[in-house]
Parts: C-alpha cells; structure tokens; sequence
C-alpha cells in the first residue's frame, strides 16, 4: 500500500466493483463476495462439525458444539427463557462478525466490517427489531421506558429528551464501535507494513531496523485476533442487552 | 480520515525502538478521504442489500438447517447420558436389594446353623447324662452285687474254716491232755472264740 514517498492508508476499504459493468449496474463490490465467503464459511463448519453426530464429539464437532453452547447461553443467560427464541439471530450476528472480522486478517482480503454502511445497517436491524418486540411485548408500555421510574415528574422534562436521546444513540454507539475498531486495526497494519517497505529501502541499515515494524505487525495480528472476537462479542452481548430490555415486562 | 505524521510518530514512538529513522523515512502520509464515508458510490450503499440479502440467508439457512442439527446432537446425547444414568441408579436400587436380601439370607442361615447346633448338643448332653446314669446304676449294680458275693464268700469260707478249727483245737486239745476231748464243748468254745475275733 505504499506508493512511492506516501502511504495510502484507506485504499484497502476502497470498493471495486466485481464482474465488471455487471457488479457496477448491481452495486455489487467485493465486500457482499466477503460476506458470501464468511456466511458460507461458518455454515460449512457447522455442516462438517456435526456430520459425525457422534456421542462423543471429535475435536471439529467438539469445537461447533462450543460455539453454538456458547453463543445460546449468552443468549439465555442474557435475555433469559426467551432467549431461546433469538438464539438464532444473536448467533448469526455473532458469526456474520466474526467470520468478517476474521476473514479480514487474511492478507490481499477485505474486511466488511470495517464499513460504516454494513455496522450501521446491522446496527440498525438490532434496533428495530428490539423495537419491534418491546412494542408487541409491552404495547405502550414501552414508552413508560423514557420516564425512569421513581424519578420526580417534574423532572420530566428533563429527563425524558436524555432518556430518547441515549435510546436513540444506540445503533449510532453500536456501529461505529465495530466500524472505527475494525478501521483502526487495519490502518495500523498497513501502517507498520508501510514502515517496513521504506526502511527497506534504506539499504542494510534499513534492512535491520525493519524487523522492529515487522514485529510490531506480528503483535498487532495477535491484538487484532483478540480485537475480532471481542467486537463481535460486544455487538452480540449488546443486542441481548437490548433484547432482554425488550421482553422484560 | 487525513493521516499526519505527527498522530503516527506517537504510535511509532510508543512501539519501535528505531523510531528516529523511522521519522526520517516515512515522508507526508496523503489519504483522499475515507471511502466509507463516500456514500455517492453506489457500491457503499449495495452493500446493505446484498448484505441484507446474505444475512437474512445466513440467518433462515441456521435458523431452519444448521443449529437444529446441532441441537439435535446435543439432545440426543443428554436424553443417552440422562437414559444411562437411570440405567445406573437402577441397578445400583436392584444391587442394594440383593445386597440386602444376602444379608438377611446370611442372618436367618446362621440363625438357623445355631439352632440346629444348640439342639444338637442338647441332645448328646441329654444321651450322654442318661448314659451315665444308666452306666452309673450298672456299676452301682454290680458292685453291691459283688459285695453281697464277697460278704457270701466271707460267710462261707468262715462256715468252711468252723469244722477245720474244731478239728484242729481238738487235735491240739489231745496232743496237749492226750485224751479226746468232748467235740461239743471244742465247737461251743470255737464258736466262742470265732465271735470274739468276728468282733
């Protein structure tokens, strides 16, 4: 990503069009060929994972049955017996992340998480949803929400405007959480991967002191594999968090 | 997102040891703005209907396909532990029992060993009493009936001595005085001397 005496740092998330006029004329780029790649990726695993239907799980069917053990008790525990009913899309959240956090770690790959346009709209859905089942859950009651209960009435108009406000931040919070998290981790590497290519070029000097940028990319690989996993986490933790608000009567 | 040098050289401080040089090599970093933030590209905004798209797959494909067969395996192997352990418990009641039916079996069979000992060892106390009783009266028998032999015999061997003690005191009588003496007054005399030396 270097190019010549400047370091382009944004050109990674740059979109290109896939199948030529075709991909432009249908706005497809190569981040829903990720998200393709990444939804099919984490499918096959669970396909081939649990093909053995073994009693006594392999290590491949031990290693599906942990995520999906994993991601339902976040659910359950979180969101409580109704849980179960959003076990599937806190898990498809969890893994649509992952699977892209993860698949953008791969070199010459693209990371569609580190777009605004996809956290938003995953970030969105989570809201709406939570909307949608607080209001067929408690019916008006779910607008008592943006009055805190006990709180002095004449206070209400003060409090009412911040309650609605921080409601309404939360899709904002929760999107570029993922998106400038996911931007950061991959500015860097091409950052340090730029440090290495120019100290290269210094000659034997260069050549030497290019191993501290070097191993800085290594560490960061280690970072952002923590980053990944935490992120996706955090999303799904937070739609429970949500969820849990929304059926809570 | 325009990218400094200096907002680098804190990371590169921070990080590298040969950050001078590093200072020295990394020339102005240019970017042309974020494309995320491009939203006149249609290709930014595509991205939330295909994405749509692939998520609302991903989600039914697990939903109606992926983790029921997960759950299926998982059930399956909890009703199979849940099936073993009641297997177990249940055999664990039934050796309780035989354990318990084996002790009770064990007690009334030593119960009953002690009975029949008692009752055997009374009877051979009861035969051997009454055999020494009955041995008892059979010697007792025998010696009285040999005592009355012993006293008859006595009595007999003292009748048989009386006619050989007057013949002697009479021959004695008539070596002494040289005549015969009257056989009466010798048996009176020996019947005399025989009840002083009876007594």
């Amino acid at each position: 990503m270097a190019g010549g005496s400047s370091i382009d740092v944004l050109g990674q998330f740059e979109l290109h069009p896939v199948i030529g006029g075709l991909g432009q004329a249908l706005r497809l780029s190569q981040s829903p060929i990720y998200m393709a790649i990444a939804v099919c990726l984490v499918l096959a695993f669970l396909y081939y994972g649990m093909k053995p239907k073994a009693v006594v799980p392999g290590r491949f069917q031990a290693a599906a049955e942990i995520c999906y053990e994993f991601v339902r008790n976040l659910a359950v525990d979180t969101i409580g017996p109704e849980g179960v009913a959003f076990f599937p899309f806190i898990f498809a959240l969890f893994f649509f992340i992952l699977a892209g956090n993860y698949l953008g770690l791969l070199p010459f790959s693209f990371t569609f998480t580190s777009h605004i346009a996809v956290t938003f709209a995953l970030a969105m859905m989570v809201f709406l949803v939570a909307i949608i089942v607080s209001l067929k859950v408690q019916g008006l009651k779910f607008f008592a929400h943006f009055m805190p209960a006990g709180a002095p009435v004449a206070l209400a108009p003060l409090l009412v405007p911040i309650e609605i406000l921080s409601f309404l931040s939360r899709p904002v919070s929760l999107s570029i959480r993922l998106f400038a998290n996911m931007v950061a981790g991959h500015v860097m590497f091409d950052i340090f991967a730029s440090f290495v290519i120019m100290l290269a070029g210094l000659g034997f000097v260069g050549d030497v002191l290019a191993v501290g940028p070097l191993v800085i990319n290594v560490a960061l690989m280690g970072l952002e594999l923590l980053v990944g996993v935490l992120q996706a986490y955090v999303f799904a933790i937070l739609t429970c968090i949500y969820l849990r608000e929304a059926v809570a009567h | 997102m325009r990218l400094s040098v200096t907002s680098f050289r804190r990371v590169v401080l921070a990080g590298a040891s040969c950050a001078p040089l590093l200072l020295a090599a990394a020339p102005e970093a240019h970017a042309a703005g974020m494309p995320q933030l491009d939203f006149s590209n249609p290709l930014v905004t595509g991205q939330v209907v295909w994405g749509g798209v692939v998520f609302l797959f991903f989600y039914l494909a697990l939903r109606g396909w992926a983790l029921p067969k997960v759950d299926a395996v998982l059930q399956n192997r909890s009703e199979r532990i849940a099936g073993d352990l009641d297997q177990a418990r249940a055999a664990k009641v039934e050796a309780d029992k035989a354990v318990l039916e084996l002790r009770e079996t064990k007690k009334a069979a030593a119960a009953e060993a002690q009975a029949h000992l008692d009752a055997v060892l009374e009877h051979e106390r009861a035969s051997a009493a009454a055999k020494l009783a009955e041995i008892t009266e059979r010697l007792d028998g025998e010696i009285a009936r040999a005592e009355a032999g012993v006293v008859a015999e006595r009595e007999r061997a003292l009748q048989s001595l009386r006619p050989i003690a007057v013949d002697v005191a009479e021959s004695l009588v008539e070596r002494l005085i040289g005549a015969r003496a009257d056989r009466a007054v010798v048996e009176a005399a020996v019947a005399r001397a025989t009840a002083q030396t009876a007594h």
